[in-house]
């Protein structure tokens, strides 16, 4: 059986090039980049490189890249740092009601700490409104933390519009950017942040390493206690190959930014057509145009989701799903939840979340079984009887 | 992860479909919590002769509202009553530690449906 991944968000493979760039680094120049001899200096110069590298594709510089063990990390990294750092200027924060758990969770935990924490809701697009946004920016707020695009509905959310509102006022604007680096432009000058989470294995890199762009001027308190590794704010002997994969992950993004992402963009809106003219009771999840070139997300009327998910696997089709069933601890996902799309679609939804190397061919067929296996479980569903 | 048994049971489920006059009928579950089963039940002479479902939900849902119908055709109500979810949980080779709540929910639909069977018959 051809299979056929269709859940990039989830994660990627390791591009070969990358894959080449990383394997010397593990037995042949295995130094601690700490190290002051030959071996220690091999290991330093890779480090610098990639910092250099992944500055670049940013509009950053150098210094401003700490090396992370990815995205949660990152999130954790900057929400808490700065929110300690700051906390006798002030303890309110504001995040969005759609963020990664990362970020979420995160936020929870300060609130036990005593912060106080703003969650802004979003519209039926999944758009963060940001008029409440501005209501809510009073004195005491340290941080802002919005995501760049989301994990689930891919919607894009307005970072640069969110800096300009903030400006002058000293608050510190993080953006959760784990699912849009490597498909939209993040320079972080144009988004106006002054932190930024990337993660290295949603863009071909390997797992476990991932950045934390800092703005110079930024000061936060670091997590872990150790040596003085990343300025002291992420102390451990640094992760050489996975960085060095990492940041050949990133510029190769950088480098095919714009082909891939029209690439992406052509397969997404005809698998999203394809799909509305085939199925019936068919509901795009997230902003039609405000989306990541390689997301479709979509609710199927009389369905669940996981259902759906687990017949397309069968037949070697990998996606992903918002959707849980009703055994208490799995409601459907807060994202969901928080566009609301209906009470008949909100268990309903499948994640498509396409690759650079998917073809139309693959959307053809992806779309095809999809429509079969929606039928099946249509004729097995109480209500299918009325469409 | 779901055991193999429960997904060879869960892509060719049996029973699926309605008994047109059934004896009895029993609806547990709503969209808004994303599981509903209906089973249909038809008895003759205390037996469970036939016994058919719809169910909008899970891999889960479908596979343990399948099972439960085998289960209990051919059996008598009174044993058809006494169906357990750790009876269907078994026959499917176990079910992942999140969903044993679902394996409630279908032989607990079949009791709804016999309940219904004797009410409308003063059993």
């Amino acid at each position: 059986m051809k299979r056929i991944y269709m859940d990039h968000s989830a994660t990627t493979h390791v591009d070969p090039k990358v894959l080449e760039a990383m394997l010397p680094y593990f037995a042949e120049k295995f130094g601690n980049a700490s190290s002051l001899h030959s071996y220690g200096q091999e290991a330093s110069e890779a480090l610098s490189l990639s910092r250099e590298q992944v500055a670049q594709t940013l509009g950053a510089q150098p210094t401003e890249i700490i090396f992370t063990s990815g995205g949660t990390e990152s999130d954790n990294m900057a929400i808490k740092g700065a929110a300690y750092m700051c906390s006798s200027k002030g303890r309110h924060i504001i995040t969005s009601v759609i963020e990664h758990p990362a970020v979420l969770r995160t936020c929870e935990q300060l609130e036990k700490e005593g912060f106080e924490v703003t969650y802004v809701p979003v519209d039926r697009d999944g758009i963060v409104d940001l008029q409440f946004l501005e209501d809510s920016i009073k004195e005491e707020t340290i941080l802002i933390s919005i995501m760049h695009a989301n994990n689930e509905i891919g919607t894009i959310q307005p970072i640069t519009e969110i800096s300009k509102l903030i400006e002058g006022k000293g608050i510190i604007l993080h953006t959760d950017a784990v699912q849009s680096v490597g498909k939209i432009p993040t320079d972080v000058n144009e988004l106006g942040v002054d932190m930024l989470s990337i993660s290295s294995h949603k863009i071909y890199g390997p797992k476990g390493v991932g950045a934390l762009y800092m703005r110079d001027g930024i000061n936060i308190l670091p997590l872990l206690q150790g040596g003085g590794h990343e300025r002291g704010l992420r102390p451990g002997t640094e992760n050489i190959p996975g960085i060095v994969g990492f940041a050949k992950a990133m510029s190769i993004a950088h480098e095919n930014l714009e082909h891939d992402s029209r690439h992406m963009e052509h397969l997404r809106d005809s698998m999203i057509k394809k799909i509305c003219g085939k199925i019936p009771h068919a509901k795009l999840n997230g902003h039609e145009k405000k989306r990541l070139p390689n997301n479709v997300n979509m609710s199927f009327k009389y369905v669940e989701g996981e259902s759906l998910l687990m017949l397309l696997d069968m037949k070697g089709v990998a996606v992903s799903t918002g959707s849980a069933c009703s055994s208490k601890s799995q409601k459907a996902s807060h994202v969901l939840s928080a566009i609301d799309p209906g009470v008949d679609y909100i268990h309903g939804s499948l994640r498509f979340t396409l690759g650079k190397e998917n073809t139309m061919e693959e959307v053809d067929i992806v779309v095809d079984l999809l429509e079969e296996a929606v039928i099946k479980l249509r004729q097995m569903s109480p209500f299918g009887e009325d469409i | 992860m779901y055991s193999k048994k429960l997904l060879e049971e869960f892509t060719n489920p049996k029973n699926v479909g309605i008994i047109e006059n059934a004896d009895g009928v029993g609806q547990l579950g709503n969209p808004a919590d994303g599981d509903v089963i209906t089973i249909y039940i038809k008895v003759k002479n205390g037996i469970l002769e036939d016994v058919k479902f719809k169910a909008f939900g899970c891999a889960a849902a479908i596979a343990t509202s399948s099972m439960v119908t085998q289960m209990a055709k051919g059996r008598t109500i009174e044993e058809a009553m006494h169906i357990t979810k750790e009876d269907v949980a078994e026959a499917l080779g176990g079910l992942p530690p999140g969903k044993m709540d679902c394996s409630n929910f279908a032989p607990d639909t079949l009791r709804v449906a016999i309940e219904d069977y004797q009410k409308k018959n003063k059993v």
